[in-house]
């Protein structure tokens, strides 16, 4: 399996982008895998947003529910009034991989999405948002139950 | 509960449609009658809103389309669903299940749907899901908001049977957990039960077929009686079957007066 | 891939819906066998030739996903170009003009 960095080397490692994909060999270029592959809410958000510690804000709204009616189609919707957003990302705490989506907002977007995420089991659903250059966090425990009866 | 309807045990269907009415008005005076076709979804807010983020765009809308499709591709004799039906099959789920004098029997719109295509020298569809779910839901679709209007003729005791036979299987009790339909949707209606919040038994009918996020896909009513049979641990019945095409004549009945609000989704 | 779009005073809310499975790579078939992983990656949506959302999507999207969002400066007529591809390199594009 041919080595990365020596590979771009090769080309000839004088532009940029291949510059800083030498300097952070975790750079996502397109689908952020690393971030997906992540299992756990720290090294999502780690891999999304590399040296940012992302901060709980009141102006991050995350609407879920309380008690999902069915694990599998939980509808929410994450919205800001902070200036300047760049991404919105939607993790769940006790999924296996709990980035479920990451969305990368062009100023031409209002900054609010919605979105129909799977929960294994209970738990926090975090929206972040990644504005000005900072990140900022909400988050909601939206239960999961199986009916029993019904379920 | 079952004494609601025993004390009109000599009354018609209709006296036990405005006895059902009665009790559900008594149990939640707030709720209006037109509002029972969205079953649960009337006594839980949480659930309701849930449910309204999902019809805002359905996962059922590429059955729809398939059933549409479907229903508008002719047989392989030139026949086509059109001609089966009444008003071209467009605007009609109101009037099913029907009382087919001719046989003596409770003829349901899926078992409609599938003797037009035998009588057309097609395969039948299976009961529960697929094609004849999608066909199904167009058709309930394209009569939404026409309000159901089920006979039972006063002059064909077979069909009064059919339907008190119906009415029966509703409040019987079966399987391990010995429970009636009338335990989870008369008095165990917006009662927690487990984790669950049952829907009522007005209405229960009206919003069929349903994209069940449990199944993941569209089922029929039928599917959804074996489903709750199974639940009690009783056996279930064929869909279809005589028990439960007269138990869908005696609950289709018993919305008379409320719209076609199918298909739904469901959790 | 289904879309509906509605633009009022320049402001497009814009909702889809994606024909996909979306299988987590958890699920075992009737026979006990684990199904691969099948499901949207990215998706993206295009407007005056400019991309204004990638939505990047894991398994923990629910089935047939759905999206709901709102463009500022998108008036009725507009078209949008709505595309994904998936982890098995399938994919759809959509043109889908603003009501």
């Amino acid at each position: 399996m041919i080595n990365r960095r020596k590979f771009l080397t090769v080309l000839g490692a004088a532009s940029p982008v291949v510059a800083a994909l030498m300097a952070f060999p975790g750079t996502v270029l397109a689908w952020a895998e690393n971030a997906f592959k992540a299992t756990s809410v720290e090294d999502a958000e780690a891999a999304l947003f590399p040296g940012s510690q992302a901060q709980p804000s009141g102006q991050v709204k995350l609407k879920a529910p309380q008690i999902a009616e069915n694990g599998a189609v939980v509808p929410i919707t994450v919205s800001t009034d902070l200036p300047d957003v760049s991404n919105i990302s939607v993790l769940v705490e006790k999924n296996p991989n709990p980035l479920c989506a990451s969305f990368k907002i062009d100023p031409a977007l209002q900054p609010e999405i919605s979105v129909r995420i799977r929960m294994g089991e209970t738990s926090n659903v975090i929206a972040l948002v990644e504005a000005g250059g900072k990140t900022y966090q909400a988050s909601q425990e939206v239960k999961v139950t199986i009916g029993g009866c019904g379920g | 509960m079952a004494l609601v309807f025993a004390a009109l045990a000599n009354a018609g269907p209709d006296e036990d449609r405005q006895a059902l009415v009665n009790y559900f008005q008594q149990r939640s005076p707030d709720i209006n009658f037109e509002s029972y076709i969205d079953g649960a979804y009337i006594y839980d807010e949480d659930a309701r809103q849930q449910w309204l983020d999902l019809e805002d765009f359905p996962p059922y809308e590429f059955d729809l389309e398939e059933g549409e499709a479907l229903f508008n591709t002719p047989f392989a004799d030139g026949g086509s669903y059109a001609d089966c039906f009444e008003n071209g099959g467009i605007a009609i789920r109101q009037n099913y299940p029907k009382w087919d004098r001719e046989n003596g029997r409770v003829v349901t719109l899926e078992l409609a749907i599938n003797e037009c295509r035998e009588r057309n020298g097609e395969q039948p569809y299976p009961w529960k899901k697929g094609e004849l779910a999608s066909i199904s839901a167009y058709m309930a679709y394209t009569s939404r908001d026409e309000v159901f209007a089920i006979e039972v003729p006063g002059d064909d005791p077979r069909a009064l049977a059919a339907y008190e036979q119906g009415k029966q299987f509703f409040f019987s009790r079966r399987g391990q957990l010995n429970m009636s339909c009338s335990s989870c949707h008369l008095e165990g209606a917006n009662v927690r039960l487990r984790a669950e919040l049952p829907g009522p038994a007005l209405g229960q009918v009206t919003h069929f077929p349903v994209y069940r996020a449990k199944w993941q896909e569209l089922g029929t009513l039928h599917r959804r009686y074996a489903g709750c049979n199974e639940q009690v641990r009783a056996m279930p019945f064929p869909a279809q079957s005589k028990q439960y095409r007269q138990l869908e004549y005696f609950q289709t009945y018993m919305s008379n007066g409320l719209v076609v609000n199918g298909p739904s989704s469901r959790k | 891939m289904k879309v509906k779009s509605r633009s009022k005073n320049g402001i497009a809310k814009v909702k889809l819906l994606a024909k996909h499975p979306m299988h987590t790579g958890r699920a075992k078939d009737a026979d006990g066998n684990l199904i691969p992983a099948h499901h949207i990656q990215t998706l993206t949506c295009e407007h005056k030739g400019k991309v204004v959302l990638t939505a990047d999507f894991g398994t923990s999207v629910s089935k047939d996903p759905y999206l709901a969002f709102t463009i500022k400066g998108a008036e009725s007529g507009d078209v949008l170009k709505l595309s994904w591809v998936d982890n098995l390199g399938e994919s759809e594009t959509v043109e889908a003009t603003v009501g």
